[in-house]
């Protein structure tokens, strides 16, 4: 591949995206509600459901909990134990993918139009009636610290766990939602149960469904998958202060290419700027045009396979954060021309024609994105993640035409700090060592 | 020329009348054509996949498909550095590329109305390719970098093409696609535009566009675009050397500090999808979703993680879609204080006792209804059934075979699975691997 697929990345900004689609906002008669695209061509349904919170409702002293509640709920509920849940689930040939986020709890559904009430019923088990079987969750618990060991030896998960814990100390987003080692043993059955209570409510449901269902037969169907549910979860964490300083921190590990990670405070999504900071950040390090780093540490230089920056609003925190990997001789030299673009651009702004090209960009490939149901469902969900109302589609691109240049150029000045910047290098870097600025 | 519509091709009820409309066409220069019609979004796929990829390289220039791949994005005779992906990202689109064993594939992903300028751009680079010396230079260190971050930083992809190139003692598909990094570093002009001239033509080329477009529009533009480009008479025969009778198992084990958790993998040669043949292959697919699909029904699952505490992890895989033999492999993770020895004796169990008593019938039929239900899901990603033909008629496969494979997967039974399953799992023709961090681990 010429470049990596930055999915995940991609995925925050498909909230912006528009289209022909037509969404219809339903209410069930319980109360939820939930946006819809009914579309029949193929006889299936989506259905992307979020819950805020996540795992940031881990208790104190109980980080891991809602990691490991969440990994159980496909194991076993009502009279099946994890084998015969799963037996059932195949049988149906309907996926059900439960996640979990910081922010938030994340199901995402396909069921069969020919055996939907089915799927759902069973997932409804899921979710009101998980077992959590003391040997289920042991051997989950067993699956979920091999994966902790594993990111113990990553450099990018050591990178990220660096940076996170260094920017927000104690607050969640200074740990890992996984937990660690000693947090997930000491995790009790009662501590899975308590954790399924809290997270798991009827007050933060979004839900995003496409495909071949009528607003009738989906409110009657989230009726029935959530009832049972406690109507409200607890209070959310506070707003995490971002610590770190601008400067370098080298972690010593014996691996050819250093990797790191870099950034600062962000904005937030309902900022009146965000329009030109998100315009900013495609030119400076958006993966969709010839970014700025991109141009700079790739071609001109070879430096690296990948650079990229992204946007990070979060619930509690909003973070400007870049990534790059090379060589441990050649690593100082690709941050300090990252540091460089950063001011350059910080100082002398973005041109006419870049913005031009990146409004360009912007707008002819939003309605691109919504092709496909499982697609279409994620952007409605995460649409109304961010408190977009549903004729914000209509009106996106607008704004983004609206955004001007001396308007960009202020928010560069005041968005990019390069001396703000922290990098967290793991590797064996030539020429770097921990620096505060 | 021809025109086929996929449900006239198959005659199964249920399936065919879910099949994607699919028409093709062959360009006088021998160019195919391949469209996929879904209207149900403004989008449009629009690939040009070459039946050349790194198993088709000379011997001692390993990554040069790869390494080409990158280059295409650089210049032409009328495109400036980087003004293809540029023109790309200015009408909204997205663009990229891919190399594999059996072939390289371009696409961009646009709004169906710029689908002529995409074909305009990439005609122009299949024949007008640009090189300096600067970008040869620069773009190598990229690859090398590329290299670093994929496989050099993860233990796992080291351990891969050690197994790799032991399992095949004569194929090309023993040798990295990315390439062996000494090879990789003395890649240059020369070997790259040799690879180009002789590969990249239309005659060895197929077109795929998908989305929302009509068959005979497509055709009009590619006529336009990429009829004009003359075949390329040299283009080579695809003959890689095959594999002599294998005869002696391998085994390995690779060490390295930056593996967390010790695990095993084995790969067996295996037989891949035939054009007309593909009753085997299918077959095979079975046999690894019984033997390590799901972690809770699958013979590995339930014996290693369920009715005893052997394995944090197993699973067990083969993709058929390859123009040579491939691979069936399964790997496992023992828990904490199983050896690898007890979990590879654990595993051998579990495929005598499979090989003893047969799949169950129960999960059979159960992965019958699976398999029908993921052609539904398939259709709602246009862009992945676009892969699916690529990826089939680049390895040696027809649209008539991709169309009737689903049918042939609802129609393997019980006895097809033993059967190939007595073929392949032959400890003769596999390589076991051990992947470790250090040695005291094996005296544990």
């Amino acid at each position: 591949m010429i470049r990596l697929a930055l999915a995940a990345l991609l995925a925050l900004w498909a909230t912006l995206a528009a289209a022909e689609v037509e969404i219809e906002e339903v209410t069930s008669p319980g109360g939820i509600d939930a946006w819809l695209v009914e579309t029949r061509e193929i006889p299936f349904v989506a259905l992307e459901v979020r819950i805020r919170g996540g795992a940031n409702l881990d208790l104190p002293g109980k980080r891991g909990a809602t990691n490991l509640m969440v990994a159980l709920l496909e194991e076993g509920a009502g009279d099946m134990d994890a084998q015969a849940f799963q037996t059932a689930r195949e049988a149906l040939a309907a996926s059900y993918d439960f996640d979990v986020y910081d922010d938030s709890f994340a199901l995402s559904v396909q069921a069969l139009t020919e055996n939907r009430d089915a799927a759902m019923a069973l997932l409804r088990q899921a979710l009101i009636e998980p077992r959590f079987d003391q040997d289920a969750i042991d051997r989950v618990r067993a699956q979920v610290i091999a994966g902790i060991r594993s990111e113990a030896n990553d450099p990018n998960d050591i990178a990220n766990a660096a940076f996170d814990a260094a920017a927000f100390g104690d607050h969640p987003y200074g740990s890992d939602l996984d937990g660690t080692i000693e947090s997930v043993t000491a995790l009790t059955r009662d501590d899975i149960v308590e954790a399924h209570a809290r997270v798991l409510t009827r007050d933060r449901i979004h839900v995003g469904a496409v495909g071949d269902i009528t607003a009738d037969e989906l409110g009657a169907l989230l009726d029935k998958l959530f009832a049972g549910l406690p109507a409200e979860g607890p209070t959310l964490p506070e707003r995490a202060e971002f610590a770190l300083q601008g400067g370098i921190s080298v972690i010593d590990y014996d691996t050819p290419q250093s990797v790191a990670l870099f950034g600062h405070t962000g904005m937030a999504r309902d900022d009146p700027d965000f329009f030109a900071a998100f315009i900013l950040n495609e030119i400076l390090g958006g993966s969709g045009l010839g970014s700025r780093l991109m141009t700079e540490v790739r071609e001109e230089r070879g430096l690296t396979y990948g650079v990229y920056s992204y946007l990070l609003p979060r619930d509690h925190a909003e973070l400007y954060l870049g990534s790059v990997a090379s060589a441990n001789d050649r690593i100082a030299e690709a941050i300090e021309v990252i540091r460089d673009e950063w001011r350059r651009l910080a100082e002398e702004g973005v041109t006419a024609e870049e913005l031009q090209d990146a409004k360009t960009f912007l707008t002819g490939a939003y309605p691109l994105r919504f092709d496909g149901n499982g697609r279409i469902a994620s952007i409605l969900v995460g649409m109304q993640m961010i408190d977009l109302p549903v004729d914000y589609i209509a009106t996106r691109n607008a704004n983004v035409e609206a955004v001007t240049l001396e308007e960009i150029n202020r928010v560069a000045a005041e968005l990019l700090r390069p001396d703000a910047l922290h990098f967290t290098v793991v590797g064996k870097p030539e020429g770097l060592e921990t620096t505060t600025n | 020329m021809h025109r086929l519509f996929a449900a006239l091709a198959l005659s199964l009820a249920p399936l065919a009348a879910l099949a994607e409309e699919v028409t093709t066409y062959t360009l006088e220069n021998g160019m195919e054509v391949v469209v996929i019609e879904d209207n149900r979004a403004p989008v449009v796929v629009h690939m040009v996949w070459y039946k050349s990829g790194a198993a088709d390289e000379p011997a001692g220039v390993s990554g040069i498909a790869h390494y080409l791949e990158h280059l295409m994005f650089k210049q032409t005779e009328t495109l400036g550095p980087g003004e293809f992906s540029e023109t790309v990202a200015a009408n909204g689109g997205t663009d990229n590329a891919f190399t594999s064993y059996d072939y390289t594939a371009y696409f961009q992903r646009v709004a169906a109305d710029r689908l002529g300028l995409m074909m305009q751009m990439e005609a122009d680079r299949m024949n007008n390719l640009v090189l300096t010396e600067e970008d040869i230079v620069t773009e190598r260190d990229v690859i090398l970098e590329e290299r670093n971050q994929r496989v050099e930083n993860e233990p796992g992809a080291l351990a891969r093409e050690q197994l790799r190139a032991a399992q095949f003692l004569n194929h090309r598909y023993g040798v990295p696609i990315i390439g062996w990094r000494h090879e990789m570093e003395t890649l240059g002009m020369e070997e790259a535009l040799a690879f180009y001239d002789l590969h990249y033509a239309p005659n060895n080329a197929i077109l795929i566009v998908a989305g929302d477009v009509a068959p005979e529009e497509v055709l009009d533009l590619a006529r336009e675009h990429y009829g004009p480009i003359p075949a390329e008479p040299n283009v080579p025969e695809r003959f890689r050397a095959q594999e002599p009778p294998q005869t002696a198992e391998r085994r390995l084990v690779y060490e390295d500090p930056r593996v967390s958790q010790p695990y095993l993998t084995r790969s067996y040669l295996a037989p891949e999808r035939d054009a007309g043949a593909q009753e085997k292959a299918a077959a095979l697919v079975y046999l690894a979703e019984l033997l390590g699909g799901s972690n809770f029904t699958s013979e590995f699952g339930r014996a290693l993680q369920f009715e005893s505490d052997i394995a944090v992890w197993s699973s067990a895989f083969y993709g058929g879609v390859s123009l040579d033999d491939t691979t069936f492999g399964m790997v496992v993770v023992p828990s904490e204080g199983v050896s690898l020895d007890d979990a590879e004796a654990a595993m051998d169990r579990v495929i005598a006792d499979f090989m003893a008593n047969g799949p169950d019938p129960d999960q059979m039929e159960s992965l019958r209804t699976q398999l029908r239900a993921s052609e539904i899901y398939a259709r709602d990603n246009v862009q992945g059934l676009a892969r699916r033909y690529g990826a089939a008629l680049t390895s040696g496969l027809t649209v008539e075979d991709v169309q009737a494979w689903p049918d042939i997967l609802q129609a393997v039974t019980a006895e097809d699975v033993l059967a190939a399953a007595e073929e392949v799992l032959d400890k003769r023709r596999s390589v076991t691997s051990w992947v470790i961090p250090n040695q005291e681990v094996l005296s544990q």
